[in-house]
Formats: C-alpha cells, structure tokens, sequence
C-alpha cells in the first residue's frame, strides 16, 4: 500500500530547508504511520535530494507528523538550480512511499 | 464576549483579488489583510527603491488599492497590510492619492516603518547568516536589503490612533492579524498566552487560499468542490482567543481539518517553537473541531515569552541563473534528450565555459526527484533543461546560446526551446536586538 492512502501532506520552504507534515486520515493510522514512516526512511527516500539530516516531529493532537529536511532545496529557494526551487512537489512524492 | 472578523485579501504578492473583493462586499469582515511579502520580495522592492525613491512598495498596490479602497469605505472594513514593501511612507502617499481621486473622504492611512536597517547594515559586520554561516562584511557591496521582521506593536498604534488603513514593510506575517486582535481585545503584550493563541490564527490566514482549498486538491483522495472560484478564508476570534475558519458559502472551495492542518502544519519546523516578533507560539495543543459544513474551530495552542531577538533578512546579490530547455518526441525521445546533454557537456568544455554550479534535468524523467526516484527510461516525450549558476553574465549568456543552438547543431526533431537568465537575489538571515530597530507610525489623512 501507499502512504497515499491513508495520509495526505504538504510541503513549505525556508531558505534551504523543507518541511512536509503527514497527516493521517484516520485517527487509527497514526501509529502505523509512527512505525513506518521514520526520519530514517524519508531520508533514504529522499537521497538524492536532501543533503542534510531529517527530523521528524510528532502531534497526536492533529494524527499529524512534521518532517524537517535539512539541505533539501539545492542551496535554498533563491539560488537552486531545481526545477521545483521550493520543493512543492515533494509531499507528493513523500506519498507515493510504499509502507 | 467580543468577537471580531478578519478576512483574508491576499495569501501571497501576485495573489488573485477578486476573492479579497467578494469577501470585503458580502463577508461582514471587520479587518481584511493582504500578505504580500515573501522572503524575497522585499529585497527586490529595495532595489525598485534605489532607482526611485517614491517606489518601493508592492507593484500591485495601485491596482489593488483602486477597487478595494471604495468598497471598504461602503462596508466598514479596515485593511492591514504589507504591501509597503521596502517603502511604506510612499505607498501610503499613494494610497491617499488613489482615495483622493475617487472623491473619498475621512480616510486615516498610517505606514508603520522601522523594520528597513539597511543604513545600520555597519553595525552587524561580524554577524554570520544563519543559513550558510557567509559573514557580513564579506558580502560586502553585494548587499542589496537588511529589513528585520517587526511585530505587531507599530500595527497596534496605528489603529489605537484611529487608521483605517495600516500598511507596514517587513512585518512577519502572523503579525499582521495578530494586531487587529491586540487591539480590539485589549491584549497584553505580556500575554504570552493569547499572544500565541492569536499567532496561530494568523499563521493559519496569513496564505490566503491554502486554508480554503487551494495547493491541496488531489482528485480522488483530496476533491475541493469548485475550486476554479475558490474563496479566500474568513476568521471569527473572540477575546479567548479561540477562532473560526470558515469561507463564504457562495465561494467554491473547502474549508475542512484537512486543509485547517495542512495549513498549520505548512513552513513550521518545531511546532513547539514557533518563533515570531512577539512570541513564540507553541503548535502542540492546538486542536481543531468541524462546527459545520466548511466551518473549523481551532483552540488550545499556547505560547512563551518572545525572545527579544528579530530575524532580519539579508539580500545580496548571488550571480546570475541560466535556464534552458528543449523538447524531443516520438520514438527514441530520452536517447536524443541525453545525446543533447552529451553535446552541451562536450561544447562548453572545449570552450572553457564554466559556471559556478551545472545541471541537467530530463523533465518527465528525473526533474523532480532526481534519479534514485525516477520511474522509467522511456517516454513519449523528454524536455532537456540545463540550468547553471555564474558570477558572469557573459557566461549565463553563453550557456544559453548553446542550448539554442542545439535547433541546427543537434539532434533530430529538438524544439520548443525557452531560456531565460535571472540576477540571483539571495536572503540571508541575523538575529538581532529588537532595541536596534526604531518603530515609527506616521499618518496620512483623506478629509
């Protein structure tokens, strides 16, 4: 299964760091979601793209998880030579992750 | 208990208005806030400056500003805004200028400045950006912006002074909204408490229709009805500060806890820790309840004791970024994209072209997430582009030609090329005291 089916996510930009929150559905999922979906495994998703170190921030109070990847943005938004300077299109990608 | 309306005009500074319009005529807002400043677009304003000094401000203000301004006065609705950009004085002026014109009477415009500490720049040599640890005076010449993010504070006066319309510079963002309930609500800036509560409103409207349904439809897993006419979002707060998201019913769009925690989720990093001007907020109470059809209630975030420290952004000047693209199709597509690149590589290197930084991207194929995520080898259609980063102008411009020349010098069936060459503007960020920047509200009058 993918992550997509059971969370949805968005991705922001600060200077040189991206952050995309995951967000179950379903307020079962969120433990699944805990398990599965480590700051380890986002970084292996992610290696071509996120240089740096991800941190993963927990909120049972929204089923939700913050992920802060450090040297995600190709040197930050203003000087990256990516396509998508922003990162926007991660989230989605982060959902395609099988889980 | 007191409750106040906000409305939402603009998410970001090219954002659509019509949205901002229908909520100023049929949203019964007391408030609506443009959000017009992204990290950057002060820096470019700046420079807009420097060539005239009556510019400055955002380069949609007259056009917004001519329809917004009448249907504000018809409805009682009162603006705050950022779209002073690096020159609030002047965007004020023309505001008044704007009211004059279209026989408007008994408008108190107030710019509210401090936030621009580019001629203090001296001062913070020995700083490092926190970003890639680049010192100040190495930057040099190169600096083209040092505006430190100002809180509500100069907000707050300029309405306890009667404005109407507030317009601000390098405000932050959840600021913006945060004043309005300052005032209306008697907040203490003490209150460390409804200070933050009130800063996680803010941060929630501060992106116009993120909240509402934009930069959120998927379809099949995410619908938003209509989204083609999507509303901006409106904000009930009472003195609580506990508050409502909710849109107008006539607006297509959604307002659900899915796109209230998306949003609230969006460009944080420790939710614990949300640092703003005037305090830092704390995200991990916050809970969100649907009260009815596009209706979400939000209560229970907190907050600590500013830091007393004001992120400031640097702009500097960074060299040049050259983009170009081509496209190849049909059979053997990807094989003829990746023949291009070959030439590209093999042609600059004979001529001893070099840039600082090079990439080549196969759009369709690894543009997005590079090659460890790419999914096939084979596509109907590939677009090459190659983007490099330069000190030298002339060598942006020679990168580009080459990437045009591919059209004759190529391989078979390369079209649709496009390129572009952009001055790179960069922003840095220091912290500095909040005591070095001098809030100032002046105050022009529409009789």
């Amino acid at each position: 299964m993918k992550l997509r089916e059971i969370a949805h996510s968005r991705t922001g930009d600060k200077g040189n760091i991206s952050n995309i929150s995951l967000i179950a559905f379903k307020e079962e999922d969120y433990e699944v979601i805990k398990e599965k979906v480590t700051e380890a495994i986002v970084k292996e998703w992610f290696k071509d793209i996120v240089q740096g170190e991800v941190v993963r921030y927990e909120l049972p109070n929204l089923n939700a998880f913050n992920f802060v990847m450090y040297g995600a943005l190709g040197g930050g938004v203003t000087k990256s030579l990516t396509q998508d300077m922003h990162g926007k299109s991660l989230s989605s990608k982060l959902l395609d992750l099988e889980i | 208990m007191k409750s106040i309306k906000i409305g939402s005009g603009a998410g970001y500074s090219d954002d659509r208005l019509e949205p901002a319009l229908d909520i100023i005529r049929h949203g019964s807002v007391d408030y609506i806030v443009f959000e017009c400043l992204a990290e950057r677009t002060i820096a470019i304003a700046q420079q807009r400056k420097m060539k005239n000094s009556d510019k400055g401000y955002d380069s949609l203000l007259e056009y917004r500003m001519e329809q917004v301004l009448p249907l504000c006065v018809e409805n009682k609705v009162k603006v705050v805004t950022n779209m002073g950009a690096a020159n609030p004085e002047a965007a004020a002026k023309m505001i008044k200028q704007i009211a004059e014109n279209q026989g408007l009477h008994n408008l108190k415009i107030a710019a509210v400045t401090g936030d621009d500490v580019f001629s203090e720049i001296g001062r913070y040599q020995d700083k490092t950006l926190l970003e890639n640890n680049k010192q100040i005076q190495d930057l040099g010449a190169s600096i083209v912006s040092a505006n430190a993010y100002i809180g509500a504070k100069g907000i707050v006066q300029a309405l306890e002074a009667g404005a109407d319309i507030v317009i601000t510079g390098r405000a932050a963002d959840p600021s913006l909204f945060l004043a309005p309930m300052i005032f209306e609500f008697g907040w203490s800036f003490e209150d460390a408490d409804l200070l933050g509560k009130g800063t996680i409103g803010g941060h929630l409207m501060e992106c116009g229709a993120q909240i509402t349904g934009g930069y959120f439809a998927d379809p099949g897993y995410k619908d938003v009805p209509e989204l083609w006419n999507v509303g901006f979002p409106i904000m009930e707060v009472d003195e609580k500060g506990e508050y409502q998201i909710s849109k107008l019913e006539d607006a297509g769009g959604l307002v659900s806890l899915a796109t209230v925690k998306e949003q609230l989720l969006y460009e944080i990093h420790d939710p614990a820790n949300y640092l703003t001007p005037d305090v830092i907020a704390d995200f991990t109470n916050v809970q969100v309840e649907e009260v009815a059809n596009d209706v979400v209630k939000v209560f229970g975030g907190s907050g600590k004791s500013k830091t007393g420290l004001l992120k400031t952004s640097i702009g500097y000047k960074e060299g040049y970024i050259a983009e170009a693209e081509v496209s190849y199709g049909g059979a053997g597509a990807v094989a003829r994209a990746q023949l291009a690149k070959t030439i590209i590589e093999k042609r600059l290197a004979a001529q001893n072209i070099e840039a600082i930084e090079m990439r080549y991207d196969f759009i369709g194929l690894n543009s997005l997430y590079g090659n460890a995520l790419a999914s096939t080898q084979e596509a109907p259609e590939a677009r090459l582009r190659v983007a490099a980063r330069t000190d030298d102008e002339l060598i942006a411009k020679a990168i580009v030609r080459e990437v045009e020349s591919l059209y004759t010098n190529g391989p078979a069936g390369g079209g649709g090329i496009r390129s572009n060459i952009k001055e790179i503007v960069s922003i840095g960020s220091i912290l500095i005291p909040e005591a070095d920047t001098d809030i100032n509200v002046s105050y022009w009058e529409v009789i």
